[in-house]
């Protein structure tokens, strides 16, 4: 197995052209498990730690460009106000040592569908950033998940940096485990208001081939809400929004939970997200969570 | 391959590495330090514990070949200070682990002293308030240990950072003094 160690972006980006095999690995959070127990067995590891580029953040525009191999200790302790969901979603992820080390661009790079930071991701609007020798695209995360670990990204490119939008609303993020740390979402899910354009972001988690958007709840509740008065929904509305969500998923039975639990679930925290989110919206709070 | 880095302040090299295998098998098998232990291979455990560039990782999830140039410090190196030439004792954390009976089969002990060691040099030695229960249990929660209950192991952390609270207070004029400001930076 080949071990290429490049140092700046530029020779990382030739690694990946030279050797579209190669595996890239940054926290090695994901990676050093199937090398542990000899699941994959590549015939190169492209060492992406080095690459200080990927560890920056900063603005891009209006965005909040967080580069892909960012720690989500880095997320939670630089994005709280800046990308609260995605923060949230930080602080769930296993334990310390874990968020010490693994990044959102590995996340993306999996493609697990019970990633962590795929509901944020799809809520809120972010767009994802690949570059290779050819160039550097944007995707939008809406567009990114083809199919369980099959993303947009092509062999030669790699994944960047995240661009975030600033928080125009509450943004809510919730995970059920059997457990607080150490979980691998049985559900999750993201609830984002945009109050400047009078839409809602969803993305639901762990319950699906891909991270996944219930449509039908934002459209749902964008019309139901009283975005200018700001008065309390009704329980019908909440429990309506609820079921949407649940009917959005594609789950499956597995050995953390059946589908209808997911269901079951995820209609649970769509109405509590909603709840959280309703009650800093009336405050006139945007942007802490 | 050759991987050469620092490990408890002394450069080590490891020959013959295979680059995928972990920074724990380099550690235990090549260098013979077998302070952190293997249980999960997956980060699960907690038991791997160590300092990478100063941050804790499980050292079950770093690749040999990412160590290169690295500093690393293990549990072996959490014993007081070794430079002094006096006889080595274990550091606070160790010390409070023992007299707490925080200990039962060990197996576990080793991930959660660096652990231990990173929450109470992040908080009392960072001139902050020494943790409280959620805050210490929130930084343990990725060490699992089946043996205590973990009650006691909650006890020698709350004593250890006793401890280092009332040090940090007895050299209280710490910051006008600039050995220790350098230090703090």
């Amino acid at each position: 197995m080949e071990f290429l160690s490049p140092g700046t972006l530029e020779e990382a980006l030739a690694a990946k052209s030279a050797h579209p095999e190669a595996v890239p690995i940054m926290g090695g959070t994901d990676v050093m498990v199937e090398l542990n127990f000899d699941l994959h067995r590549p015939s190169a590891l492209l060492d992406l730690s080095r690459v200080s580029e990927l560890a920056e953040c900063g603005t891009d525009g209006p965005h909040v460009r967080l580069g892909a191999g960012a720690s989500y200790t880095s997320v939670i302790e630089r994005l709280g106000g800046r990308a609260p969901a995605l923060a949230q979603a930080a602080r769930t992820v296993a334990s310390p040592q874990i968020r010490n080390r693994g990044t959102v661009g590995g996340n993306l790079g999996g493609a697990s569908p019970a990633g962590d930071a795929h509901p944020p991701l799809l809520a809120t609007g972010a767009v994802i950033e690949l570059a290779s020798e050819r160039g550097v695209r944007r995707v939008a995360a809406r567009e990114f998940y083809f199919g369980p670990r099959r993303t947009a990204r092509q062999d030669d490119e790699l994944i960047t940096a995240v661009l975030l939008p600033e928080p125009a609303g509450p943004q809510h993020f919730s995970k059920i485990g059997t457990r607080n740390a150490m979980v691998i979402a049985v559900a999750s899910f993201c609830l984002a208001f945009d109050a400047a354009i009078r839409t809602v972001g969803t993305g639901i988690g762990s319950a699906g081939p891909t991270p996944l958007r219930a449509a039908e709840a934002e459209e749902f509740l964008a019309a139901e809400l009283d975005w200018e008065g700001r008065r309390p929904l009704s329980g019908a509305a909440v429990r309506r929004f609820g079921e949407l969500v649940a009917s959005a998923a594609q789950p499956i039975d597995d050995v953390r939970g059946s589908a209808g639990y997911r269901r079951h679930a995820l209609a649970v925290m769509a109405r509590r997200t909603l709840g959280w989110a309703m009650a800093e919206y009336q405050k006139g709070e945007t942007r802490c969570a | 391959m050759r991987v050469t880095f620092t490990v408890n302040g002394d450069p080590v090299t490891a020959e013959d590495t295979w680059p995928g295998e972990s920074l724990l098998y380099v550690l235990r098998e090549r260098l013979g330090l077998p302070g952190s232990k293997n249980a999960c291979e997956q980060g699960e455990c907690g038991s791997c514990t160590v300092y990478l560039d100063g941050v804790t990782a499980c050292s079950c999830m770093v690749a040999a070949g990412q160590c290169q140039g690295r500093e690393v410090r293990t549990v072996e190196g959490l014993t007081g200070d070794q430079e002094t030439g006096a006889e080595r004792r274990l550091g606070t954390v160790q010390e409070a682990f023992a007299e707490a009976g925080a200990v039962q089969c060990g197996f576990c002990t080793p991930g959660l002293l660096v652990q231990a060691d990173d929450l109470i040099s992040r908080t009392v030695g960072a001139g902050q308030a020494a943790p409280d229960d959620p805050e210490i249990r929130e930084a343990l929660a990725g060490n699992l240990c089946r043996c205590t209950g973990y009650e006691k192991i909650i006890d020698a952390v709350r004593l250890a950072a006793q401890r280092e609270q009332v040090l940090a207070n007895a050299t209280g004029g710490a910051d006008s003094e600039p050995d220790k400001g350098g230090e703090r930076e």
